[in-house]
């Protein structure tokens, strides 16, 4: 069960009515009482058929109104195998544009699959309105059931209640969007040549985790605003207007240098498409627009790539505690339990660190760990609890875990709600890595002494922030030769990766004239250069 | 109720645009490897579909990331016999993934590896070639035909008839023969209603009988009008377009004297199995004639061709005289494009060969679209200098030496290479 939302960074800007527009309906304090209890379970072979589907559906959507999760609309879609490996290749999207990447990925998960080295996810589900949720041909019906219960009513609500989703993705036109790029990118195809298309997609490609914004732009003034304003500088001036200053002497050649060196930007942008799309020189129209598609889609698929474990978490929760409820409430049979449980167990391992599986964190492990840990804490909580989280110690479990899905992503999420029982049941250690040093430090393990150090280092361990190098636009040499200056701000030292020079070439290109990557080391000292002329790259 | 839609017939093949792009972006390294792939090829397989290996790093897409060292903290699971403080040696080769998704790089440098199918990999293999002098033969004497459908005609055969059609028509012409008719038994019933609603009387029952006779009579009259008739029938009209013919005869010409053994031959049949593919790509419907040659040639079928052996002299003009006389015979200009294809060490008998380039010149060649001699050896007879000097006249004949495997496939590209395409 594994979703697509990382594997390539594609987003979409939000719509303006992020919070005031749709109030999310209060959560309920207790669930719901069932309803009567069924004369017999639901019938349980193991091939599906639409009407058990539907059956099913029926019984999972009514369960999950007990807990009033808020979900859009669904939609289920049975596809084949080839159709999620085609889905699963262009980022887990119905449509896309065409690019050769696409092809690559897909030809690699059909050949993984084809060999058996990989388990085809399950599922698929896309975050729009109404939620389309993928269900492949292939699946049995306890596990139709189990995709329905987390795709199309975990991750659904999810998508719908997270706040950098309400903020930044606008669920019911990214179809619409792709369908356009799609279009668009052919049709730019066809009048200037797949090559040079794809040259431009390849260098947006590159640039992709650089096209996002992570704090609202203010919005456009209207024109009588800008009146407004420009009415209350000129008044504000006038009543500085002091005759005396005039007859200062100009202060000599300092001025006139400094005008000389007006920064252009004003501030470092962190927004690097968006700073090419709007200030490239040579860049024709039709680039922009491609330059834009892409930085939307980047920009659509930027909350996904901040709530992995609170995603993935929160769906694995919520599949969890449905067809249980419903096992309790006498709608399933023995043998769906043990199939889906089969399942869910080895979604939910977590290898350790010395097992040759091992590859990180788990995030389903993880996340699905933390919210159930939370729904104990509120229902059976212990001394530890009470000292750790007075808050939400004893209190109602479904409004507490509303509230953890609703206003965090998974650094804010760890941060807050990673208990010591959790660190303790995954056996947490951390590992300092020191380059002046010559061995590793175990700097801090599941004790007491070590939860609060654990759990920060946890916590910036998901923070994008700091997985990602800090590269910025600096400036632009307006009066030379148009070079454009790269940035990138070590975070604890760490230098970049040696492709960065290969990245540059993708920068120049767009740029057009040359560009300078430094490297800014903590002390303020600039310790390696990339330079990259687009005349010789 | 939520309707639960089924896509698994919609959309398969989805990604074939991408795959395109991947191929086309890879061209190069696919061209070569198709190269290597046809020099290792037995014959049989030629063609068939291929593996190919593209070096990961050609392949990436580069972001930019953290490199090796600075000071960093990662936060495992599993702990077993760690305490604080603990120092342990830094793995060689570093640790695997710090943030946690190391398992798409996880395959270290390893090749990435796909299979291009039979026809991708046909396509690449003929990629930039092209037929000389390709004119596909349109005839008027004897075309091809080809019958689709082309709307509606009042004629044809009974398995053709369209019955809706036909019963639409039969409908419209019952209304409208019969509304006059109709219009009039309306009034002359409504009348009829009248009369006979008033006091009855002589006259009234006189007109009351006439009004019944006239009804009558037009009730008849409309009951006459045929339910179908021959004009109403309608029937799908087929009509027969001439087509071009796309027919090839492919004539391979080989001389199996005792000096041409196992490898000159196997030389050979690899440029004639190259020459058939390449023609099935152009035409649909191919016949090739094998003519082997030792002082005297004589028609024989595949196996004979390249398993019989003989022995002795070498007229190779025995051959080109039976090449021109079953043109002559079975495929006339007019219907069939004619390519020639001789393989040989170039050993003749040496009055022989400036007869072969007559025959050629004056017999042969005005007859094919191509013809291509291949010799098998390097060393220059008298065949090879009377042909050389043929092929600087003409234009459809073209002659080439290749006497390793691996330069069979080159000397056939160089061939039938485009006009102005590079080399």
């Amino acid at each position: 069960m594994s979703d697509t939302f990382n594997r390539r960074h594609v987003g979409q800007a939000a719509t303006p009515d992020e919070y005031g527009g749709r109030r999310p309906r209060p959560p309920l304090r207790v669930p719901l009482p069932p309803t009567d209890r069924p004369a017999q379970t639901l019938p349980a072979p193991s091939d599906w058929t639409f009407d058990l589907i539907d059956q099913y559906h029926t019984v999972i959507r009514a369960t999950a109104q007990r807990f009033s999760l808020d979900t859009y609309p669904n939609q289920l879609e049975i596809i084949t195998a080839e159709q999620m490996m085609d889905a699963y290749a262009s980022v887990g999207m119905p449509v896309n544009y065409r690019h050769w990447s696409y092809g690559k990925e897909f030809i690699s998960t059909e050949k993984n699959y084809r060999r058996g080295q990989m388990g085809l996810a399950y599922e698929i589900v896309i975050n729009s309105n109404p939620c389309i949720s993928y269900l492949m041909e292939e699946n049995t019906m306890a596990m139709q059931a189990l995709v329905i219960a987390h795709a199309a009513y975990g991750h659904n609500s999810f998508f719908k209640g997270n706040y950098l989703f309400r903020m930044w993705t606008d669920a019911g036109s990214i179809v619409d969007y792709l369908v356009y790029a799609k279009n668009y990118v052919a049709a730019c195809e066809e009048r200037h040549g797949v090559d040079a298309v794809e040259l431009l997609l390849d260098s947006c490609h590159a640039l992709m985790n650089y096209g996002v914004d992570r704090y609202r732009r203010p919005g456009k003034l209207s024109l009588t605003q800008e009146l407004e304003r420009a009415k209350d500088r000129e008044a504000y001036a006038q009543q500085q207007v002091n005759e005396i200053w005039r007859t200062l002497p100009p202060k000599s050649g300092k001025d006139a240098a400094e005008k000389e060196q007006a920064r252009f930007p004003a501030d470092p942008q962190e927004n690097l498409l968006y700073f090419i799309e709007k200030n490239a020189p040579l860049l024709e129209p039709w680039q922009r627009e491609i330059v834009r598609i892409v930085r939307k889609i980047a920009q659509y698929f930027y909350p996904q790539r901040q709530t992995q474990v609170m995603n993935e978490g929160w769906a694995t929760f919520w599949h969890h505690h449905l067809l249980n409820t419903m096992y309790d409430d006498g709608y399933l049979e023995d043998g769906i339990m043990i199939e889906w449980l089969k399942s869910h167990t080895n979604v939910v391992f977590q290898p350790p660190v010395d097992h040759p599986a091992y590859s990180g964190m788990n995030p389903y492990a993880l996340g699905f760990a933390m919210y159930s840990d939370i729904k104990r804490i509120c229902e059976t909580p212990t001394d530890e609890d009470r000292y750790w989280f007075p808050d939400i110690a004893g209190r109602d479990w479904l409004e507490t875990l509303d509230h953890a899905m609703r206003n965090f992503k998974d650094e804010s999420f760890i941060g807050q709600y990673l208990s010591p029982r959790v660190m303790r049941n995954f056996r947490l250690f951390s590992i300092v890595d020191d380059e002046i040093d010559p061995t590793l430090e175990v700097s801090a393990i599941h004790d007491e002494a070590g939860y609060r150090s654990l759990r920060e280092a946890m916590s910036r361990q998901y923070d994008l922030g700091s997985r990602e190098p800090n590269i910025q636009v600096w400036s632009v040499n307006l009066r030379g030769d148009r070079s454009l200056m790269l940035r990138h701000t070590q975070h604890n030292e760490r230098p970049l990766h040696d492709n960065a020079y290969e990245v540059l070439k993708h920068v120049a290109r767009l740029w057009g004239f040359p560009v300078h990557l430094e490297s800014v080391g903590s002390l303020g000292n600039v310790s390696r250069r990339w330079t990259v002329d687009p005349s010789t790259a | 109720m939520q309707q639960i839609i089924d896509r698994r017939l919609a959309g398969k093949n989805k990604s074939i645009g991408n795959r395109e792009r991947f191929l086309r972006r890879h061209k190069e390294q696919i061209r070569e490897a198709v190269r290597r792939a046809v020099e290792g090829r037995g014959i049989r397989d030629i063609a068939q579909g291929e593996d190919i290996h593209i070096p990961r790093r050609d392949i990436s897409e580069p972001v930019f990331g953290h490199g090796q060292g600075g000071k960093r903290e990662m936060v495992h699971p599993g702990n077993k016999d760690f305490v604080r403080g603990d120092r342990i040696e830094r793995p060689k080769g570093g640790q695997g993934g710090g943030g946690g998704q190391a398992s798409d790089s996880g395959g270290g440098e390893d090749d990435f590896v796909f299979h291009l199918s039979k026809e991708e990999f046909m396509q690449v293999f003929f990629d930039d070639l092209a037929l000389p002098n390709l004119i596909r033969t349109t005839l008027a004497d004897t075309p091809e035909y080809k019958t689709h459908r082309a709307g509606f005609s009042s004629d044809g055969t009974p398995n053709n008839l369209h019955v809706v059609r036909s019963m639409r028509g039969a409908i419209g012409r019952r209304i409208a023969l019969g509304s006059e008719s109709r219009r009039e038994l309306h009034r002359l019933e409504d009348l009829l209603a009248e009369l006979r609603a008033q006091p009855v009387s002589a006259e009234r029952l006189h007109e009351i009988e006439q009004l019944e006779t006239d009804i009558a009579a037009l009730r008849a009259r409309i009951d006459r009008i045929p339910y179908l008739d021959p004009i109403d029938l309608r029937y799908r009209s087929r009509v027969r377009t001439p087509v071009p013919t796309a027919k090839a005869v492919m004539f391979c010409v080989m001389d199996v004297s005792g000096s041409m053994d196992e490898a000159r031959k196997d030389l050979a049949k690899r440029f004639f199995i190259l020459l058939y593919l390449f023609l099935t790509r152009h035409y649909e419907k191919i016949d090739i004639v094998f003519i082997r040659h030792h002082t005297q040639a004589q028609e024989v079928d595949e196996h004979d061709f390249f398993h019989a052996t003989e022995t002795g002299g070498t007229v190779v003009s025995s051959a080109l005289v039976l090449m021109e006389e079953i043109i002559r015979a079975r495929y006339p200009r007019n219907e069939w494009n004619v390519y020639g294809a001789q393989a040989s060490d170039g050993d003749n008998w040496h009055d022989d060969s400036p007869r072969c380039r007559q025959l050629l010149e004056h017999g042969i060649l005005p007859l094919c679209r191509y013809f291509a001699y291949i010799q098998v050896v390097d060393q220059e007879q008298n065949l090879w200098h009377e042909y050389a000097s043929l092929a600087e006249e003409s234009d459809t004949f073209a002659m080439r030496k290749a006497s390793e495997v691996d330069q069979i496939y080159p000397v056939f590209r160089d061939l039938f290479r485009k006009e102005g395409a590079a080399k």
